[in-house]
């Protein structure tokens, strides 16, 4: 697909790393504010769809490349599986880390509290898996149909 | 003074998409058919747990002393978000591979197997 | 001919659908509700987050969220399976 015109570039070069920060910002709050994994993910995968439409696929295949995202794709799903596995001593996907004084065991206020960022056992570490796997997941797609949508216009021209 | 009136607009979703689905004949349209059907039932499953003037069920600097909706039919239909997006991405990536390997996208016209 | 009977048969599915919307239970009132409040009480003592909708996803119901990382993979695999024989 072609690119567009200067005044998008210059809005997209400006307005893309917000975007990637709001994303991570969702992810890494999904114990206390509404949001989570999937939706921070859908969110930074967003600002990767953004690069690609005002560039270009011919000129984003110079920092949008697709064999760094199928690396942290299968990196975040062996994460979550590990996360799984690991507190089998009680049973299959235990929170071994809530209540425990450990790496995120705060016990949290019961009732209306402002948030502690301490607290959740090993549901950040969930989170970061999954928000990984999605943005992964959403840059593979849209890169791979576009690489492919340039073949098929290519054979209605000859 | 509202009635039922969320579960008529989710019919009129899925009434809509199976109108898109038997009457139209491009590919691209039968995919935005299914694409309604599915926001049609995750709408459905939201209204279905819904209390009169209850507040979001996250206790982070809420007003006290108010009851909440329920929150499991809201954790099963993230699940039914995602299947959603990974039905679409595939059927639109055959729709792709069907134009390149016939020239045309209208579905009376794919009908024969070409080697 | 074939356009006249599959109209009739929509319209008919149609009217049976908006029937069943208008004499469903009123709006804003779940008759059984002992599991949602069981989790809206415990959640905050058991698993320490304030979030209930995300405390179900990862921690009451794991399974579930495993089972759908698995289809979003899959469903990468399949898009890069297809478009593999392009070359550039």
């Amino acid at each position: 697909m072609k690119e567009m015109s200067r005044i998008v570039k210059t809005v997209t070069n400006f307005v893309y790393g917000f975007i990637i920060i709001f994303g991570f910002y969702i992810i890494a709050h999904g114990h206390l504010t509404p949001g989570g994994g999937f939706q921070g993910g859908a969110v930074v995968g967003s600002a990767f769809a953004l690069l690609l439409v005002s560039y270009g696929s011919l000129n984003s295949k110079k920092f949008l490349k697709e064999d760094i995202f199928s690396l942290f794709e299968g990196f975040g799903l062996i994460l979550f599986i590990v996360l799984g596995f690991s507190g089998l001593g009680i049973t299959f996907f235990y929170n071994f880390l809530a209540n425990s004084g450990g790496w995120f065991g705060d016990t949290a206020v019961i009732g209306v509290n402002p948030g502690d960022m301490n607290t959740g056992g090993v549901i950040p570490l969930m989170n970061i898996a999954v928000g990984l796997e999605v943005l992964s997941a959403f840059g593979v797609i849209v890169l791979t149909m576009a690489r492919g949508a340039e073949f098929t216009k290519k054979k209605e021209k000859s | 003074m509202i009635g039922n009136l969320p579960y008529v607009a989710v019919v009129i979703f899925i009434g809509l998409g199976i109108y898109t689905l038997m009457f139209k004949r491009n590919l691209i349209k039968i995919a935005i058919g299914i694409c309604l059907i599915e926001n049609g039932v995750n709408l459905f499953l939201i209204t279905l747990g819904y209390r009169k003037g209850a507040i979001a069920p996250i206790y982070t600097q809420a007003p006290s002393g108010q009851i909440m909706v329920l929150p499991t039919p809201q954790a099963l239909t993230l699940t039914s978000i995602v299947i959603g997006i990974a039905t679409t991405a595939l059927i639109l990536s055959v729709a792709m591979m069907i134009y390149k390997h016939y020239g045309t996208l209208d579905t009376d016209q794919v009908r024969r197997l070409r080697g | 001919m074939k356009k006249i009977i599959f109209g009739i048969a929509f319209i008919i599915f149609f009217s049976f659908l908006i029937v069943s919307a208008i004499n469903m239970r009123t709006f804003g009132e779940p008759t059984i509700s002992e599991m949602d409040d069981y989790f809206i009480e415990n959640a905050q003592s058991e698993t320490g987050a304030n979030n209930v909708v995300t405390s179900i996803v990862f921690d009451y119901r794991g399974f579930d969220t495993l089972g759908e990382a698995t289809v979003l993979f899959t469903a990468v695999v399949g898009v890069v399976a297809l478009f593999r024989g392009v070359k550039k």
